[in-house]
């Protein structure tokens, strides 16, 4: 069976600055698989030009079989990717439900307010402050609404990045407490992060970034173990 | 007294049609923080477009019964406006989306001329007055006041009831509907709103028609209202919902509401009152509009300017 995301060969640039050089990786169906590297190795271009939000220079993004990579960025969600963007980008002069309304833009059906209880219920607090702006709210809280507003769309594959960015360590526990909740939904998890450590423990599979290119790929816990991961990223040797 | 509350009066007539066009330069502004100079000349091609539409469209028989007329001109004059909006949109600032913010400036002036020109076309004596039908209920309300009286046109007063309404309606429309919020977060986070699913074209496209719309609504009240129209009339009237909408804070609603009203306000008051009288009542509205600035750059209910990273 082929792979629910599948990049090839991805490269992007800004102007002059190639950011992507050589990217490719494949996420299967129910799987939660990581991208880390060390800060400006390409992963968050990576993201965004599968969202469709940059054009890569030359490579192939195919989600279920079907070329994505020049289909314009507001099409995508409908395709059944959801991206939960660096920096969380909510709309802070919006309340938690309208936020969330958004994340459920495309939708047609009438599930929605069904589904609205449901992320109220995975996170208490966004029920009890669901009419004050996302933009009072503290990171971790903001964490949560980013992730409930990406799971509004009902996507079959979330591109998380960076979740843990700047939250305290229980707080990074029950976003990755979530993401494992998620997948065993049924959805399928592309996660971008430089806690490396904990993305590693969750994936199926792995992939490093360094500079633009894939280096190095395998199974959540094989690339744990290996030196040359544990050297680089996880602070050790 | 009396003159006080006649001038007051006038003030908010004036104030009322103002407010309508500001409310072009705040949505268009809000969402692509583009002031849309050519806004004023599509409220004068509107009432252009109401005038033909009166004497070309409607039979002679039926001109003077104002329950056809003023439908027909409505009708007429919003869709000119739409048409002409939409096109400006697709084709003078669409393709310069992302080019330095200097050039859709330098293109609107271009526009604003080319809109005069076009308009000299149909109607070769524009540039002096031409006449406009009262195609309304062609009478003065007098009310006593202390001290005299106090007159206000029927079309005064429907120009301030569809002012407010139409206000209202957007703002409802803006914070409640499903493409308002798409709206409001294509104005906060382009990226991020396209990720969600928003076409930011569709949600453009709305703002200019929205625009569009109130422009020739506001084109016609003004027509019936003032019985004249020359091809400046957009220059001076578009200045002035400028001025009102940095006044209230470019991208409110409420705001340009607020600042229409305050503007029309003084200009009649500081003719009246002030030294210098009806020959310099402009020169207070740009004091005025000095005066917040310095203490409020963002205007009155305007958003402080949003810093990105
Ligand atoms: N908007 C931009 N313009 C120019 N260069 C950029 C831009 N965004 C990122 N870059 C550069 O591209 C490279 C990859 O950045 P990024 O994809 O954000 O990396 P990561 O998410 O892995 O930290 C970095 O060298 C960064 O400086
Ligand atoms: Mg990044």
């Amino acid at each position: 069976m082929s792979p629910l995301l599948e990049v090839t060969n991805l490269s992007v640039a800004y102007g002059a600055i190639e950011a992507v050089r050589d990217v490719s990786f494949s996420v299967a169906e129910g799987q939660i698989v990581s991208l880390i590297g060390s800060n400006g190795a390409g992963k968050t271009t990576t993201l965004r030009t599968i969202s469709g939000l940059l054009r890569p220079k030359s490579g192939t993004v195919r989600f279920e079989d079907q070329p994505i990579e020049k289909l314009p960025a507001h099409t995508i969600l409908g395709r059944g990717i959801a991206h939960c963007p660096e920096g969380r980008r909510l709309f802070g002069r919006m309340t938690v439900e309208e936020n969330l309304h958004l994340g459920a833009y495309v939708r047609k059906d009438n599930g929605v307010a069904a589904d609205m209880s449901r992320v109220y219920d995975l996170f208490p607090v966004l029920g009890q402050r669901r009419h004050q702006k996302a933009g009072l709210f503290s990171g971790g809280e903001q964490q949560m609404l980013a992730i409930g507003r990406a799971m509004m769309s009902k996507p079959r594959l979330l591109m998380l990045d960076e979740p843990s960015m700047g939250l305290s360590p229980i707080m990074t526990q029950r976003i990755f407490d979530t993401i494992r909740e998620l997948q065993s939904q049924g959805t399928t998890i592309l996660l971008v992060e430089q806690n490396a450590l904990a993305a590693l423990a969750l994936s199926d599979r792995g992939y490093v970034v360094d500079l633009g290119r894939t280096t190095l790929e395998g199974p959540g816990r094989d690339l744990l173990a290996d030196q040359r991961v544990r050297a680089a990223y996880l602070g050790e040797g | 007294m009396a003159t006080l509350l006649q001038q007051l009066t006038s003030g908010l007539v004036l104030g009322a049609l103002i407010a309508l066009i500001a409310l072009g330069y705040t949505m268009v502004y809000g969402i692509i923080q583009l002031i849309n100079f050519a806004h004023g000349e599509v409220f004068m091609v509107s009432v252009f477009g109401a005038l033909a539409t009166y004497k070309w469209f409607i039979p002679q028989s039926w001109q003077g019964t104002w329950q056809i007329a003023l439908p027909c001109m409505l009708v007429g004059a919003v869709l000119v406006a739409v048409v002409l909006a939409v096109l400006m949109e697709r084709f003078a600032y669409r393709p310069l989306r992302n080019a330095p913010r200097l050039a859709p400036l330098i293109t609107a002036l271009g526009v604003s001329v080319m809109l005069k020109e076009f308009v000299r076309n149909f109607f070769p004596g524009a540039t002096a007055a031409v006449s406009v039908p009262r195609a309304f209920v062609d009478k003065a309300i007098t009310f006593a006041v202390p001290g005299g009286t106090v007159v206000i046109q029927s079309t005064g007063i429907l120009l301030v009831v569809v002012s407010i309404i139409g206000a209202v309606l957007l703002q409802t429309y803006i914070t409640r509907s499903r493409m308002g919020r798409a709206m409001r977060a294509t104005a906060q986070d382009p990226d991020t709103a396209r990720l969600m699913g928003v076409d930011p074209n569709r949600t453009i496209v709305l703002t200019f028609v929205i625009g569009g719309a109130l422009a020739g609504l506001a084109a016609v009240l003004y027509g019936i209202h003032i019985n004249t129209v020359d091809t400046e009339a957009g220059f001076l009237n578009g200045i002035f919902a400028f001025t009102a909408a940095v006044l209230g804070g470019v991208g409110s609603i409420k705001g340009a509401v607020i600042g229409g009203f305050t503007i029309g306000v003084i200009k009649t008051m500081a003719g009246q009152y002030f030294p210098g009288g009806t020959e310099y009542d402009l020169v207070w509205i740009f004091v005025l509009l000095i005066v917040v600035l310095v203490f409020r750059p963002q205007g009155l209910f305007g958003e402080p300017e949003r810093v990105r990273a």
